[in-house]
């Protein structure tokens, strides 16, 4: 589809092919593209991944069921929260168990505010990759109080291996529910600042509007998830879907674009932090009592068999197939990754379009090459 | 390094254990006897025999294998030489419009040696189904590429990683290892330590990666 195999092709009088990457600051890590130019239009693409494979499913074959929870943090490693809640939930279900209530309502508050981080992250870069400098500067501040309740709930910052399979390891800290809803409250106003600097902005609008457009028949063959399936104009969403966690208990909305262009993925994700904030206040709310661990063995030996369980990432459907031969290691784990997926609709999007365009599509995708790879 | 103790550390502690349902008091142990453990609730597989299974045997006969349940989720095989017909009857008929994912597992033991699996959902009918093939070593599959665009990449990370070869791609070739490296990481036979030392030596100038 996408590759023209530069090597074989012949190109034209006006042709040329130009490498981007894989060390390039706009590329969001070692992606190397080929672009097939015509002046400077764009008439055809190829992406060269693997940079960062660490074969993170070979690991998985050679690590117990817990110790390989830490691994998958790894992936995706600006949203560590919600690749470990996937991994943990999907064990779980394999060995037909449920964290308790308290366990999975804190699982969706940190979830949820790994969702609100990561979207921070690609906002930031993907304005600063189109020129807008200033909001990477306020998208880091309010992240930073993000990673700070992470800090202080586990440790860790980054990769934070919140979760353990039954439930938690940790109690909420003293003051967590404060120190959530002050950021909460606090976030709904610096949201709206972010969409004055750049919703009404002209360059902003002229760089993203009827660039890199997908089309919701596209998108779906192209397995595209997340905020750049809804961005298409197809209101789906795991959350809603097939409900994991505590997402049944709360009200939110999905929202959904138009047009597929990178405007509208910019939007939807600038409302998907709001709905993540509104998500988040109910929870803290009514938060149960109770235990945060289920009763489960020293040993995780699940009976044989296999499951495949999905959560909505902040990136898209990341799932989770793991085969169980009844050992205490899995046989065998897949990491089904958003980024990945996502990433072959780049040359859809990209024909047509100039070598400055090209820049906007990879920020509008949000990948993180670590997942991409695994 | 910790790659080469891990395997040999584990299994003392194996056998040390066995199977007991994890009570760290000992004064859990009197009440151990009639809590059984996890296992028996462990939801095993159940076979499956619903209106849309009952459909695909009266259209495709033999074609469609063993279906079953197992954790609440459906699993259908397919003989390898119909998958395509197979396929597209799901995709217009069944609405199955989105390929979530492709994957293969290798059974080494078993005389067909791999299964891969298409994890199929529809979004008019908000439903899974898990399509499994089952196929020997040299044995090729058909590639789905012409019916959902997204197995392009999916299916070159399976051939990337268990050698399979999927027939009439567009683009077969590795994905994400080196075009020139030798083998393929996620079957069983290729050890977790395992590199392929010649093109290390070549292309990196080390005389090994690990």
């Amino acid at each position: 589809m996408g590759e023209f195999g530069i090597t074989q092709t012949v190109l034209g009088a006006d042709e040329i092919v130009l490498n981007m990457g894989p060390q390039h600051p706009a590329t969001h890590g070692v992606l190397r593209v080929k672009l097939k130019l015509d002046g400077e239009k764009v008439i055809g693409s190829e992406c060269i991944i693997g940079y960062l494979h660490r074969g993170v499913e070979k690991i998985g074959e050679n690590r117990s069921y817990m110790q390989f929870a830490p691994y998958v943090d790894r992936t995706d490693y600006v949203a560590a929260v919600s690749n470990g809640l996937g991994y943990v939930e999907a064990v779980e279900k394999l060995l037909g168990i449920e964290a308790p209530p308290r366990a999975r309502w804190v699982r969706t508050i940190l979830a949820e505010l790994q969702r609100i981080a990561s979207h921070l992250v690609w906002l930031g870069t993907h304005a600063l990759d189109i020129g807008a400098m200033t909001p990477v500067f306020y998208t880091f501040r309010e992240r930073e109080e993000i990673l700070k309740i992470f800090e202080r709930y586990c440790g860790a910052r980054l990769t934070t291996h919140a979760f353990r399979i039954g439930g938690l390891q940790y109690e909420i800290y003293d003051g967590f529910e404060e120190d959530v809803k002050t950021f909460c409250r606090d976030f709904a106003k610096r949201v709206g600042e972010y969409e004055e600097l750049l919703t009404g902005n002209r360059i902003w609008l002229q760089r993203t509007k009827k660039v890199g457009v997908l089309t919701p028949q596209q998108a779906i063959d192209l397995g595209a998830t997340g905020p750049i399936l809804r961005a298409s104009g197809v209101k789906w969403d795991i959350r809603k879907a097939f409900p994991y966690a505590a997402y049944e208990q709360f009200e939110f909305d999905i929202p959904v674009g138009e047009n597929g262009d990178t405007f509208d993925r910019y939007l939807v994700r600038m409302e998907e932090m709001r709905q993540a904030s509104r998500i988040i206040l109910q929870a803290v709310e009514s938060i149960p009592s109770g235990p945060v661990m289920a009763r489960i063995g020293k040993m995780i030996k699940p009976p044989p068999g296999e499951v495949y369980h999905s959560i909505e990432a902040p990136k898209g459907e990341l799932g989770y197939y793991i085969v169980s031969d009844g050992s205490t290691q899995p046989y065998r784990v897949r990491i089904r990754p958003p980024s990945f997926v996502n990433l072959q609709t780049f040359d859809t999007m990209v024909r047509g379009h100039l070598v400055a365009d090209v820049v906007a599509i990879i920020g509008t995708l949000d990948i993180i090459l670590g997942e991409v790879d695994r | 390094m910790t790659d080469e103790k891990n395997p040999q550390r584990q299994k003392p502690n194996e056998t040390k254990r066995p199977e007991t349902p994890g009570e760290e008091k000992p004064a859990a142990a009197a009440k151990a006897a009639p809590t059984p453990p996890p296992k028996p609730k462990g939801p095993g597989p159940e076979p499956l025999d619903n209106e849309q299974v009952r459909r695909l045997r009266a259209r495709f006969g033999d074609a469609v294998g063993e279906a079953y349940l197992d954790r609440q989720q459906a699993i259908v095989f397919v003989a390898r030489d119909r998958l395509l017909e197979v396929c597209d009857h799901l995709k217009t008929a069944e609405r199955f419009d989105f390929l979530t994912d492709l994957t293969a597992v290798d059974r080494y033991a078993d005389e067909k040696r791999f299964e891969v699996i298409y994890n199929l959902y529809s979004f008019p009918r908000n439903e899974r189904l898990r399509l499994k093939v089952r196929l020997a070593e040299q044995e090729t599959l058909p590639s789905v590429t012409s019916i959902w665009g997204v197995a392009n990449w999916l299916e070159r990370e399976v051939y990337d990683m268990f050698g399979i070869v999927f027939t009439a791609h567009p683009n077969l070739k590795r994905i994400l290892l080196p075009d020139g490296w030798k083998g393929h990481p996620l079957r069983k036979d290729y050890d977790i330590l395992q590199q392929d030392a010649d093109w290390v030596r070549e292309n990196l100038g080390i005389e090994s990666g690990q």
